[in-house]
């Protein structure tokens, strides 16, 4: 009845919205009195004109990845994470804690401690609200969304009073030994031939994506992701079934929170190489809108990175070129969550007559 | 009954008049040219199985659907009816199967809701209760006015719909499957209304796939099967068989015939149980009774009297306390091995009640579904880590056919399969487990009649392979040509057994009622 072609679900609802968005991004520019084209054209430049500009969106959209993932995780638990924030935020301290805690000779041996680190972190934090949700019934949103400012004040606290080298004058750690450094895309033979400047995306990229077929292989093909989700569409069926629901949101919201958490592998040891306050930068908001435009679909999420990152970078250009405030940087991701999330009914519907007009002249 | 108005003068017009109505959903025809004529005053009935296209055509009756070709006309006027406000101008009223009332709202709120009016809820308050004070002399359709909905037992309920169409003028009324939540007291009570209703000059539509409700109600009958009216006959004229055969296109078994049980050793018994739910009410108050090995036990009683508990508890969904013993092993009623996997462990399968919230995941294909529970199993995993999807797939093409589901494809989702086709799914999976004890809930509720004599052909089948079969049913027919011992529960106790050749209807209808020995007056 009203239901559309998977093509037109899967490609042609997104695009629609994508454009809506960009139309409605175009008015307010024109609102405040500058070029939407010039906009577009400085945001597409600086996103996507250059392997350098790319090396900063790829950058963005790994971390966008690990969140959205993360988010995608818990979503089909039925379990709404919007605490990928903190979860990432406390998966920072875990890099930073295995990173300076031993001089490492080599980044290969730092970068599988300090992911356990990250991912152990990570999973940590999202472990309370899990149990809190499994055992009390507190509501995870709400948990969750509490936990992340218990992140940011516990992380301000720890460095602070606790990790800042004496004599310092900026909250951050020491920086991370030169072993602990992870290669960038120009520092890795042949992808340097295309990445000759440098750029902060860098081999966490890969991990990213390896994530991603991970996460789907979770989902589709193991016991775990089919209790993950039978649970997540019906618990009473899965009680039937004889799936423990304790176990089923345990276990999701630490996948969930490992994987928040693994973000900061590319944050704090790919690119700042030390821990510094808000290191995250709402990515873990961000991964909440990566999900839902990925339709909770592990190669959607890495399509939706790939967006986001180009939003992200793109709209930092537009502060440092143009005239353009940067905050349109927000206003632009808000309208494409905007209609890509919150509108994506409505899109759907404009677009079912057309679907079945054709069906009857067809028929 | 009825004769009177069934013989109305020719020139009155029909109340509803369908000429060639067609729709197509898709390349789905639901309806394909139908044609009806229903006299004023008269009860119509309309059965078909499931799929067979009545709820379209009433729901483009009542405006929901519009229809691809075809004429309405009411009272012999064309009428175009594009929503439910002009269904209700032009004086139809329906009652859902799924009533569509705001619990915590009272039963005069309830009516007024929609039809206020003014601005200000008083007067339409104030005029409500007066025609509901009229309504309930006249029809007897008696209903405290200012009781909260959510707090009327189902059958209340159901009267608040009427009223509320009634309220609205409707002379002519449509209702849907009304007596599948009814009690065989209240589903009475309610015929006594439509004759009630009919006699008063009003028109009415029974859509049912009941055939007593039809033989018992109805002066005129049509049959619908895929998309199409077969038949419109007199009530008086035809019969159960008859009718059924219309309906499938093929002659059905009404009863599967069976012989006379052999049961051997005891393979459940069941000691002073009881079940408390999460808001503290005793559901199960310490029942006891076994089943032996080739030997159906039947569970009647109304909906809501512990036998939903009674499943939940034996197939590992709650907890419990007293005594079970499964071929004379303990039963783990709280503990850790009180959950689902380890009742299938130990041999019991279990076809819940409610299939679609309980027994599958909507949104899982027909295959993810035949996994459902036994994912554990061996033969459907790959390796340590993965499952074997190919495998299931296999198993799942197998079932499909050896169970006749249509259509026989393990990729489609479950939610895109009719009742009985969803429950054929679920009877495959747990029956081929080869179980010692079958718990089955409602196994034909919503299912074609075709499927019905399917679905109790393979009951009787595992009782004769020798396996004790638990089987809970609202439905006294079903309980009847099945068991092989009959147990009446009542408020969560069991009132009594009896052997189905020994017993009636009445009986049984009174034990349900809880009257202790069955032989009491039931007022």
């Amino acid at each position: 009845m009203t239901r559309l072609p998977r093509w037109a679900d899967l490609v042609l609802v997104p695009l629609i919205s994508l454009l809506l968005a960009g139309v409605i991004s175009a008015l307010v520019i024109l609102a405040i009195g500058q070029s939407p084209w010039e906009a577009l054209r400085t945001m597409v430049v600086g996103a996507l004109g250059s392997p350098y500009a790319w090396g900063y969106t790829l950058y963005y959209a790994t971390s966008f990845m690990f969140t959205g993932l993360a988010v995608t995780v818990a979503f089909h638990a039925s379990l709404f994470n919007i605490g990928g924030e903190g979860q990432a935020t406390l998966g920072g301290l875990g890099v930073a804690l295995v990173c300076l805690s031993f001089p490492w000779p080599h980044w290969t041996l730092a970068l599988p401690a300090a992911m356990v680190g990250a991912a152990l972190f990570g999973a940590a934090w999202a472990a309370i609200p899990a149990w809190l949700q499994a055992r009390r019934g507190s509501h995870i949103v709400i948990t969750t969304i509490m936990f992340n400012y218990i992140a940011a004040a516990l992380i301000i606290y720890l460095l602070v009073s606790v990790l800042k080298p004496a004599g310092q004058m900026d909250p951050a750690t020491a920086r991370f030994p030169e072993g602990a450094h992870l290669p960038q895309l120009n520092e890795i033979p042949l992808v340097n031939l295309i990445f000759d400047k440098q750029v902060p995306a860098n081999v966490t990229l890969f991990i990213a994506l390896i994530a991603c077929w991970l996460v789907w292989v979770l989902l589709w093909r193991t016991r775990l992701g089919y209790e993950i989700r039978a649970f997540g569409r019906s618990e009473p069926a899965a009680l039937y079934a004889g799936i423990s629901p304790f176990r089923v949101t345990m276990l999701a919201m630490l996948i969930s929170g490992a994987l928040a958490g693994l973000m900061s592998i590319n944050n704090v040891m790919g690119e700042s190489e030390r821990l510094l306050q808000n290191s995250t930068e709402g990515a873990g908001f961000i991964g909440i809108a990566v999900a839902l435009m990925g339709r909770n679909h592990p190669f959607g999420v890495f399509l939706a990175a790939l967006l986001f990152g180009f939003l992200f970078q793109g709209g930092a250009e537009l502060g440092l070129w143009t005239t353009i405030p940067i905050e349109l940087r927000t206003v632009v991701q808000g309208l494409v969550i905007l209609f890509t999330g919150a509108l994506d009914y409505m899109v759907r519907m404009m677009l079912v007559p057309f679907f079945r007009a054709r069906k009857l002249e067809a028929a | 009954m009825g004769r009177r108005d069934t013989a109305a003068p020719l020139d009155v017009p029909p109340a509803i008049e369908l000429r060639g109505i067609s729709k197509a959903f898709g390349t789905v025809q639901a309806n394909k040219d139908i044609s009806i004529r229903v006299m004023p005053g008269t009860i119509h009935g309309i059965i078909g199985e499931n799929g067979a296209g009545k709820s379209t055509l009433m729901s483009i009756l009542y405006g929901f659907y519009r229809a691809d070709s075809g004429e309405i006309f009411i009272n012999g006027k064309k009428t175009e009816i594009h929503d439910s406000q002009d269904a209700i101008r032009a004086g139809i009223g329906m009652v859902f199967q799924h009533f569509k009332l705001v619990p915590n709202f009272t039963v005069l709120e309830n009516i007024v809701l929609g039809a206020e009016d003014g601005a200000l809820l008083r007067p339409s308050l104030a005029k409500a209760r007066r025609v509901l004070d009229e309504l309930a002399r006249e029809y007897e359709l008696e209903v405290d006015p200012d009781a909260v909905v959510e707090d009327l037992s189902v059958g209340h309920q159901q009267r608040v719909e009427i009223l509320k169409a009634l309220y609205r003028h409707a002379d002519i009324l449509i209702l849907d499957e009304p007596t599948g939540v009814l009690t065989p007291a209240e589903a009475d009570h309610l015929f006594r209304i439509l004759k009630n209703l009919k006699e008063q000059g009003k028109t009415i539509i029974l859509i049912t796939h009941k055939l007593r409700e039809i033989m018992e109600v109805t002066d005129t009958v049509s049959v619908m099967r895929r998309g199409e009216m077969t038949a419109t006959v007199r009530t008086a004229e035809t019969s159960p068989e008859q009718l059924a055969e219309l309906m499938v296109g093929r002659k059905v078994l009404l009863n599967v015939p069976k012989a006379p049980a052999s049961p051997g050793a005891t393979v459940l018994e069941v000691e002073d149980l009881r079940v408390t739910d999460a808001d503290g009410v005793e559901r199960l108050k310490g029942i006891s009774f076994q089943i032996r090995a080739g030997e159906i036990l039947g569970i009647a009683g109304v909906a809501g009297n512990g036998q939903s508990e009674l499943l939940a508890v034996l197939g590992g969904i709650m907890k419990g306390q007293g005594r079970v013993r499964l071929n004379g092993e303990e039963l783990d009623l709280t503990g850790r091995h009180s959950d689902g996997q380890s009742r299938r462990a130990r041999g019991i399968a279990h076809v819940p009640e409610d299939r679609q919230r309980l027994g599958m995941i909507l949104d899982f294909t027909a295959w993810e579904n035949v996994a459902f529970g036994y994912h554990h199993d061996p033969a459907y995993q790959k390796n340590r880590w993965l499952m074997d999807n190919d495998a299931i797939l296999r198993d799942t093409m197998g079932k499909m056919e050896r169970f006749d589901v249509r259509p026989p494809i393990p990729t489609l989702q479950a939610k895109n399969f009719s009742g009985g086709n969803q429950q054929k799914i679920i009877l495959a999976r747990e029956i081929e487990r080869n179980p010692d004890l079958l718990l089955v809930g409602q196994p034909t509720r919503g299912v074609d009649i075709g499927a019905i004599e399917f679905i109790h052909k393979r009951i009787v089948e595992l009782r004769d392979a020798g396996k004790a079969v638990l089987l809970v049913s609202v439905e006294l027919d079903e309980i009847m040509s099945l068991s092989d011992r009959i147990a009446v529960m009542f408020d969560g106790r069991i009132m009594g057994e009896r052997l189905p050749e020994q017993t009636d209807e009445r009986e049984l209808g009174l034990l349900m009622a809880g009257v202790a020995n069955g032989k009491g007056d039931a007022r």
